[in-house]
């Protein structure tokens, strides 16, 4: 094993994973918030909903492409740079990834042609229809691609057999013991930061008095499951910690900043934790809260990093710092969802300038709180790839470093470039703001174009008779 | 052939994994060979109001026919977690080039209409792409049929062993493949000049691919003995007769499509060449998966995992299939020249 080629492959992933989830978490989002207004729209009958669900179905398009072309080259790296981790854990994860290509990929994929360019084609309900099974589709490959990750990190439902994890019990694989709260957390995380860019950008639209009554509408969306996501997460998180701590608790340890055993744990607010040294430097901590948080008794104890031998700890400061940014961001979005709720009771949330103006700051800072959970969790696993099971350093494929230095060089050039650019373009859609309808909502006019309305087609100069050359 | 003297389930469930290997691969290549092969002629339509048409032909669809890839790779992982971990890292450079060719190729479908007017820059990202990519999966045919070098279970060979004269010359037959797919589904969905320009150039890359398919033909039975034993071995060469001769009727079929005014019957005779050209393949290669040591018997995943990925493909591909139709019929009919986004 080629240690740089370890190190290597370890940044490419990751760094490949990590531009990836972005817009996976914002595609699960913004497709329930589209399927959501379409049928608000069918409902109501009320055309700002028609406008709001074709504006951000352009936004969702634009993202979910950059979620699919970056999704490919995960599976394929699994082969190229992990192929003795797909050795070992094929025979359980692969059955996992093929059924979220089976019931989710296909789904989502084949519908998306429907829901982007369906809008003439086909009758509005099976329009609508196929907004709310992309919806489905993106939920559905969460639960999947999730139990996959859960059983990296609470194994279950198999037995080893020369090295190699041989599936026994499918449902105990799938239903492993962290999953249920992984997926929990992981998908309130990606509907709260998908609500928190729409509050941001019904702020801005308020602020600059334009589309106001779309502005108005996403903002008391937005508000709204912001209110009620961001406490729930809490909840959600709160437990999720207590099922890490049951069946991963040198991750637990590391992201506590918690060494020693020896009495009621205190709550690290800051601290930079010292490997060699084995504490924390210029510590603040709350006495015993730590115990309070994580047994749920002032006087609870847990098992500090000093009871694991040091071949078996994680690298403490990137999982200490990176649960901090993740817990302090949902703290704000939850003062952030109470405020306007707030606000909005007392009737005053279309009019308070400090409000709106503090919410149109907020939208990046989901995403960036999700990449710092990921962090958490996945940088808390090692030194394992499959906790317990497989050590990330035997989970090399036969690659040198060379190589792999020159595939990471290609994705972040390619990554860099492709994805700034895309994010530019949703920027800029955002700002654009929603059109006039392009298209009646009335009985469809049959036969027209057979000619997809690309949702980056701008369906303002549409609108305006300017046929496209 | 079974060196491990397997018998009944043991034997048949890898049998019939590789057979859903194969079918997922080959529904790949002609789903996204035709949508590939759209990027691959973008250069040889200048004006912008083609270059809609084009992408507008297969904007749609693309999403889906690529899942297939996805299909194909994580069924070859379930099934067969040895041969995945053999032929991934030794393919390494033309899979990465793959992906990253795949990712310009994908953003370009959205990019290049919000981008507008500036959209030059996807213009070439698409049309490179896409033909990176076919280049790529080429090669990568061309490195399966050259084989791995295998230690210990694991691909012990360099980082460019795939590069050979032959892979090169495969990586060209599948672009020049994928871009008669393309332009017999241009004529088949497209009207006007978008249309004539597809009939002048799809004559000559039937009459290209047809060129290479020989060449392959021959080349491959002189360079691998194995591949010389398959098809003239014993009496194989009379079993297997119908192969070449399949390959000429279907030629025949396409030239006069392209002639008359069955662009359907162009189009089918394209498809029914990648299939033959990919039963021929397995023809030479089989029972390696990564050849010339690994059988699909060794490289097999555990019964459990193969059945049970197994019921889920049986029980959901017919409705991915049924879905995959419905949108295709949605979609149905000739895409024209200037009709307006409405």
């Amino acid at each position: 094993m080629d240690p740089h080629a370890l190190l290597l492959s370890r940044i490419q992933f990751g760094f490949t994973i990590s531009v990836h989830i972005i817009f996976p978490a914002f595609s699960i989002g913004s497709s329930a918030f589209v399927a959501t207004l379409l049928v608000l729209w069918r409902r109501t009958g009320r055309e700002h909903y028609h406008r709001l669900a074709r504006f951000w179905t352009k936004i969702f398009a634009v993202s979910f492409a950059m979620g699919v072309v970056s999704g490919i080259p995960l599976s394929y790296e699994l082969g190229t740079n992990w192929s003795r981790y797909s050795l070992a854990t094929g025979n359980v994860i692969g059955p996992l990834i093929g059924y979220e290509v089976l019931t989710a990929f296909f789904l989502e994929s084949t519908f998306l042609g429907i829901m982007l360019f369906g809008w003439t084609r086909v009758p509005p309900w099976l329009h609508v229809t196929s907004a709310v099974l992309v919806a489905l589709g993106t939920m559905i490959s969460g639960f999947w691609i999730l139990a996959a990750n859960s059983w990296m990190q609470t194994p279950a439902g198999h037995v080893m057999h020369d090295g190699i994890a041989i599936p026994v019990d499918w449902f105990h694989v799938i239903f492993n013991p962290s999953f249920p709260y992984r997926f929990t957390h992981m998908m309130t995380a990606a509907y709260l930061t998908t609500s928190v860019v729409v509050l941001a950008g019904g702020a801005r639209y308020l602020l600059e008095g334009k589309f106001q009554e779309e502005a108005r509408t996403m903002l008391r969306m937005g508000v709204g499951m912001v209110a009620i996501l961001g406490p729930a997460q809490l909840f959600f998180g709160d437990q999720h910690g207590l099922n890490t701590l049951e069946h991963q608790p040198a991750k637990v340890a590391a992201r506590e900043g918690h060494w020693e055993n020896t009495g009621p744990a205190a709550l690290v607010l800051f601290g930079i934790p010292d490997r060699d040294r084995e504490l924390n430097r210029a510590e603040i901590a709350i006495p015993r809260l730590g115990s309070l948080i994580l047994k749920h008794d002032l006087n609870g104890r847990y098992a500090g990093l000093k009871d694991f031998p040091k071949a078996d700890r994680p690298p403490v400061l990137p999982v200490f710092f990176a649960f901090r940014i993740m817990v302090g961001i949902g703290v704000l979005l939850i003062l952030l969802g109470l405020t306007g709720a707030f606000l909005w009771i007392r009737g005053k949330l279309f009019t308070t300038r400090w409000y709106l103006q503090a919410a149109t700051y907020s939208w990046p800072v989901g995403f960036v709180a999700i990449l710092a959970g990921w962090v958490t969790t996945e940088t808390g696993r090692q030194p394992y790839v499959a906790y317990g099971i497989v050590r990330t350093q035997h989970a090399l494929s036969p690659v040198s470093a060379g190589t792999v230095a020159a595939s990471l060089v290609a994705f972040v050039l390619v990554y860099t470039v492709v994805f700034s650019i895309g994010i530019y373009y949703i920027r800029r859609l955002v700002l654009g703001g929603p059109k006039p309808a392009a298209v009646s909502p009335g009985p469809l006019p049959r036969g027209l174009s057979n000619r997809p309305l690309s949702l980056g087609a701008q369906p303002e100069e549409a609108a305006a008779g300017e046929a496209r050359p | 052939m079974n060196p491990l003297n397997l018998s009944g389930y043991a034997y048949w469930l890898p049998v019939v994994a590789t057979a859903v290997v194969g079918l997922a691969v080959t529904m790949y290549v002609i789903l996204d060979g035709f949508d590939l092969g759209i990027g691959i002629l973008f250069p040889f339509y200048p004006r912008e109001a083609d270059r809609d048409q084009l992408m507008n032909s297969v904007a749609p669809f693309w999403d889906g026919n690529e899942t297939w890839l996805v299909l194909g790779g994580t069924w070859l992982l379930v099934a067969f977690p040895l041969a995945y971990s053999i032929i991934a890292p030794a393919l390494y450079v033309p899979l990465i080039a793959m992906l990253l060719a795949l990712v310009f190729r994908g953003v370009a479908f959205e990019f290049r209409w919000v981008a507008k007017p500036r959209h030059r820059k996807w213009d070439i990202a698409f049309a490179a792409g896409s033909t990176v990519a076919a280049f790529s999966q080429g090669t990568m045919v061309g490195g399966l049929l050259n084989g791995f070098r295998v230690e210990a279970g694991q691909f012990a060979g360099g980082p460019l062993d795939w590069l050979t004269p032959f892979s090169l010359m495969c990586g060209a037959g599948l672009i020049v493949g994928y871009a008669l797919l393309g332009a017999c589904w241009l004529v088949m969905k497209t009207s006007g000049e978008v249309e004539q320009t597809a009939r002048r150039y799809a004559r000559p890359l039937l009459l290209a691919l047809l060129a290479f398919i020989v060449v392959i033909s021959v080349w491959t039975p002189l360079q691998f003995e194995r591949v010389a034993a398959r098809w003239f071995g014993g009496s194989n060469m009379l079993y297997l007769s119908p192969v070449p001769l399949i390959t000429v009727v279907l030629a025949i079929a396409g030239w006069r499509g392209l002639a008359g005014r069955h662009p359907t019957v162009a189009f089918n005779a394209a498809v029914g060449l990648f299939i033959v050209s990919f039963i021929g393949l397995a023809i030479s290669t089989l029972p390696y998966l990564a050849p010339p040591s690994i059988t699909l018997w060794q490289a097999a995943a555990s019964p459990q995992s193969q059945t049970f990925m197994l019921v889920g493909t049986t029980v959901l591909v017919p409705f991915v299939l049924g879905y995959t139709v419905f949108v295709y019929y949605t979609f149905r009919g000739k895409v024209h020249p200037g009709e307006g986004y409405h």
